[in-house]
């Protein structure tokens, strides 16, 4: 019995640390209270698991008339294995709070929150979801990456020019979960591996079976259902938990 | 005596009852740890979740009671963690999230043929929770944590994987930046990891660049370039003054620099001649490899080359100039290739460089004449902080084993390691706190101050902790070999040629180079040797839209021969035979193709053949591949993109014999640049 309340004890000590150990704790009062709080950026991003998102995720406190709360005191939590650097802290003076969100090692949809209180100890909190990608979707996003991407993605960047404007049929982004949701596996499978004729649909899109591996494949429709949005549902929206 | 004992334990028979039901209980515990054991407890549990779901009854089938073991005597395992994870192998239950029920993410390893601690680390023969998942006095190395778990595809897998971009920029950040020119660093394979950072020889050093400068430099380098790979080494002043010193006493002039008279003055200066360098700066696409800040703070550019933002306060005119001549005469191993520009060329580029200055910059620093005292205090210091470990230093020996080994440091003892205060007591928090802030580990320590993300350290930490103990203990046919670039040099004039363009900076060829630019192994089969040749007098035809890309090099009409003759013979393809025609192109072939290209195959969503029509943008513009191809190589090509460039991006359609040959002919038919195709781009790589 000794031996199991030890062992709940550390436990509870493990899973304390691995909730806060992201860089020094800010101890300071808060002295200004907010009764709102938003993500102003930085939600619904995809990263590895267990590593640092792109971008920092910035949450803004406001007062009851709509105004930037300088000064309030916001906390971050989400489940355990997530990191955040920092965890707390004041708003900076545009009423700000910047944190770097490392999500837990095991894959899959994170939702967090940033919580502020007012001054009655009234909890206000802004949930926000994050995805996470296991081995098996991250192989899939470096084929989107090398191989979808150009066309799917219908966003340029500096270093890659879209594609996608220059197609008379136009791609689904992987993320239109409203469409491609509809398609089983063994659609999606059949859709990459003959091409576009394989479903009816457009020759602008080629038949890939030839040149990626049944493997390759499984990771990409893999990636596909982790990052649509509304999301994939199998037997409901499952999100990364406390255990 | 008697009533002693009597006394003690009372009445005889009632002692014997107590000794029994003593002994009864005592022995009932044994069965009853058994029993209340957690592994029964989550067994039990198990039962409960899998009997409302649709499979039950195939779930209960597969669910194997009682203590289970993986043995895998050669690896060293005795794995009884499916005991409780009971699951792992049930895909259908993908929507349990408790553990220790979920099934396991799909990997490419079976379980059954790796076990579970030669990934995740742990106490494999435990029967409870604590014992299995974390350290004890008797078991130091606990579960690995899931965000390092690509460290552990690292022990078998010496090259870069796919599947584990954490360990490969890792690796890549152990030897960019820098760690293993201090650190032996020696893989499962015995092969050592070699530096791939350029840390340039400080032999004439007071050539290239004032003391000024390198006293800024070394008390911040980040403050030149954010781009530094030279970590910080926190000195003080007078240290940095005093190295400096030595540094300009110990730097010998070299001939080469000397021996030129200036060419600034041969050329007229002001806004026309700033034009100029921006001119020539861009038609050498000196950008392929050096960035510049540009006015928002962003770098743009490549990263083969240091970047050149502030460039006319750190170099110093006459070696700019003696640079851009010749820049292996400086440094015989620069990845620079030689640009044949004249005098007037060289004075405007420099005097474009020069002008990139950042004045606030040395501003404050004021260095009198260094003297002999100093020098030799520098000396001292350069020998203690290990500065010969990257630079070459005249009078300075490159020190050996000057920091501890790293090779097994992944399984590091903890008694072998102090822990500074805050720093949690695992082998990745120490990892991973020594490389984020190493003099928190002691004021007196050497290592210097690197500037790594947080993601980067946890790259690192990944890397490092691949090099455990098992990597080196488990059976050698379990490893899968580090690749190595090969030693491969052309001969002759084009080899000398070659290696003075430095075509291996950016092109590969027979397993050695960059992979900047594409890869020339088998160039000869692929091009037409007219294309070729036209291609080296003015490289700006293929591509145009591109910012890295080939520079011109100014060659001569002879050494364009040259190598066009060497890449023509030497660079072919043992798979076919680039002079037998797929076949003769009949207007009806042509015809059949044009409609295989834009019908069944769609090519003009990636290619353009008529740029008034087509607007793919993905691969090169297809309307004068007929002059720039060999029609062999289209057919083959065609037939399978990848057996030809692995990795290519073009899918491999499966086309028929027929099919390919038609497709071939009408893009054999392609000769020449429809007018309007010169305002359009051409596409992207």
């Amino acid at each position: 019995m000794m031996a199991m309340r030890i062992m709940a004890i550390i436990l509870a000590f493990g899973l304390a640390t691995a909730c806060n150990s992201s860089g020094p704790q800010n101890t300071q009062p808060a002295t200004v209270y907010g009764s709102a709080i938003a993500v102003s950026s930085g939600d619904k991003q995809i990263g590895a698991s267990g590593a640092a998102l792109d971008e920092p995720v910035v949450v803004q406190v406001n007062d009851a008339q709509g105004t930037a709360t300088p000064g309030a005191a916001v906390v971050m939590e989400g489940p355990p294995g997530v990191r955040f650097a920092p965890v707390t802290r004041l708003t900076d003076s545009s009423g700000q709070f910047t944190t770097v969100v490392s999500l837990g090692g095991q894959a899959g949809r994170y939702q967090l929150a940033a919580v502020t209180q007012d001054r009655g100890g009234k909890r206000f909190s802004a949930k926000f979801d994050e995805i996470a990608l296991g081995y098996q979707s991250m192989l899939g996003r470096q084929l989107n990456n090398q191989y979808c991407d150009r066309c799917h993605n219908p966003e340029s960047t500096a270093v890659r020019v879209s594609n996608f404007d220059n197609l008379s049929a136009k791609p689904h982004a992987f993320s239109e979960g409203d469409v491609l949701n509809k398609f089983t596996d063994a659609d999606l499978t059949a859709i990459i591996s003959q091409g576009g004729p394989a479903l009816g649909r457009s020759a602008e899109m080629p038949p890939w079976g030839y040149t990626l591996s049944k493997a390759d494949m499984q990771a990409l429709v893999a990636y596909i259902r982790a990052v649509s949005d509304p999301p994939y549902r199998t037997k409901g929206v499952v999100y990364a938990q406390v255990h | 005596m008697r009533s002693g004992w009597r006394k003690i334990l009372g009445d005889p028979v009632r002692a014997f009852g107590v000794v029994s039901v003593v002994l009864l209980v005592s022995l009932a515990i044994a069965p009853a740890k058994n029993h209340f054991s957690q592994w029964r407890y989550y067994q039990n549990n198990y039962t409960k979740l899998i009997r409302d779901r649709a499979d039950a009854v195939t779930l209960e089938k597969r669910l194997e009671r009682g203590i289970q073991q993986i043995w895998l005597p050669e690896q060293g395992v005795v794995d009884r963690c499916t005991t409780c994870h009971v699951a792992l192998k049930q895909a259908s239950l993908s929507d349990v999230a408790e553990q220790p029920f979920r099934p396991h993410p799909p990997i490419p390893h079976s379980l059954t043929e790796f076990g579970c601690v030669t990934c995740h680390r742990g106490q494999g023969p435990a029967t409870n929770v604590h014992e299995a998942h974390r350290s004890s006095l008797a078991w130091e190395e606990p579960m690995l944590p899931a965000r390092y778990i690509e460290a552990s595809c690292g022990q078998c897998h010496l090259s870069p994987l796919a599947g584990t971009p954490r360990l490969n920029a890792g690796r890549r950040l152990l030897a960019g930046d820098g760690c293993v020119r201090c650190h032996t660093l020696k893989m499962a394979d015995g092969t050592v990891f070699q530096g791939t950072d350029d840390p340039p020889s400080l032999k004439h050093i007071a050539d290239k660049t004032t003391r000024e400068w390198m006293f800024a430099w070394i008390k911040d380098p980040v403050a030149y370039s954010p781009t530094a790979t030279m970590p910080n080494f926190h000195l003080k002043e007078d240290e940095i003054r005093d190295i400096t010193a030595f540094l300009v006493a110990q730097s010998t002039p070299l001939a080469a620099a000397a021996g030129r008279s200036s060419a600034r003055s041969a050329a007229n200066s002001g806004a026309d001649d700033s034009q100029a360098g921006a001119t020539l700066y861009g038609q050498s696409f000196c950008a392929s490899c050096h960035a510049v800040q540009n006015a928002a703070g962003n770098l743009v550019g490549g990263d083969l080359g240091p970047e050149l933002t502030r460039i006319g306060t750190k170099a110093k005119p006459q070696w700019i100039e003696a640079w851009l001549r010749n820049p292996a005469a400086y440094d015989p191993e620069t990845k620079m290739p030689r640009y044949r520009f004249t005098d007037q060329q060289i004075a405007t580029l420099t005097r474009f460089l020069l002008a990139k200055k950042d004045d606030d910059l040395l501003a404050k620093v004021r260095l009198a004449e260094g003297t002999a005292e100093q020098a030799a205090h520098g000396k001292v210091l350069i020998n203690e902080y290990g500065c010969a470990s990257c630079h070459e230093i005249n009078g300075v020996r490159k020190p050996e084993n000057f920091a501890p080994e790293l090779t097994r440091v992944g399984s590091k003892g903890f008694a072998q390691i102090a822990f500074p205060p805050n720093v949690p007591h695992s082998l990745p928090d120490f990892i991973s706190a020594k490389v984020r802030d190493p003099r928190a580990f002691g004021p007196s320590l050497k290592m210097p101050q690197f500037k790594l993300t947080e993601r980067q350290i946890d790259d690192v930490t990944t890397a490092l902790l691949a090099q455990s103990e098992r990597a080196y203990t488990q059976p050698s046919t379990m490893r899968v070999a580090s690749s190595h670039d090969t030693h491969y040099r052309p001969a002759g004039k084009a080899g000398q040629l070659m290696d003075d363009l430095r075509c291996f900076s950016c092109h590969r060829i027979n397993g050695r180079g960059g992979d900047m630019a594409p890869d020339l192994t088998w160039e000869g089969s692929s091009v037409q040797r007219k294309w070729l040749a036209d291609f080296l007098r003015n490289p700006e035809t293929l591509r145009p839209a591109l910012i890295r890309r080939m520079p011109k090099f100014n060659l001569t009409d002879s050494e364009i021969n040259t190598l066009t003759d060497y890449v023509m013979t030497v660079y072919q393809t043992p798979a076919f035979d680039r002079d037998i025609a797929p076949a003769g192109p009949t207007p009806a072939l042509v015809e059949q193709g044009r409609q295989l290209f834009y019908g069944k195959y769609a090519c003009q969503s990636c290619h353009i053949v008529d740029p008034a029509k087509d607007k793919g943008y993905i691969g090169p513009a297809l309307w004068s591949v007929g002059s720039r191809m060999n029609s062999s190589w289209v057919y083959q090509w065609l037939k399978d993109p990848q057996a030809l460039r692995p990795g290519t991006m073009e899918p491999n359609q499966h086309m028929s014999d027929e099919n390919a040959k038609a497709v071939t002919a009408f893009l054999s038919s392609l000769k020449s640049a429809p007018r309007a195709a010169a305002a359009k781009k051409g596409g992207g790589r």
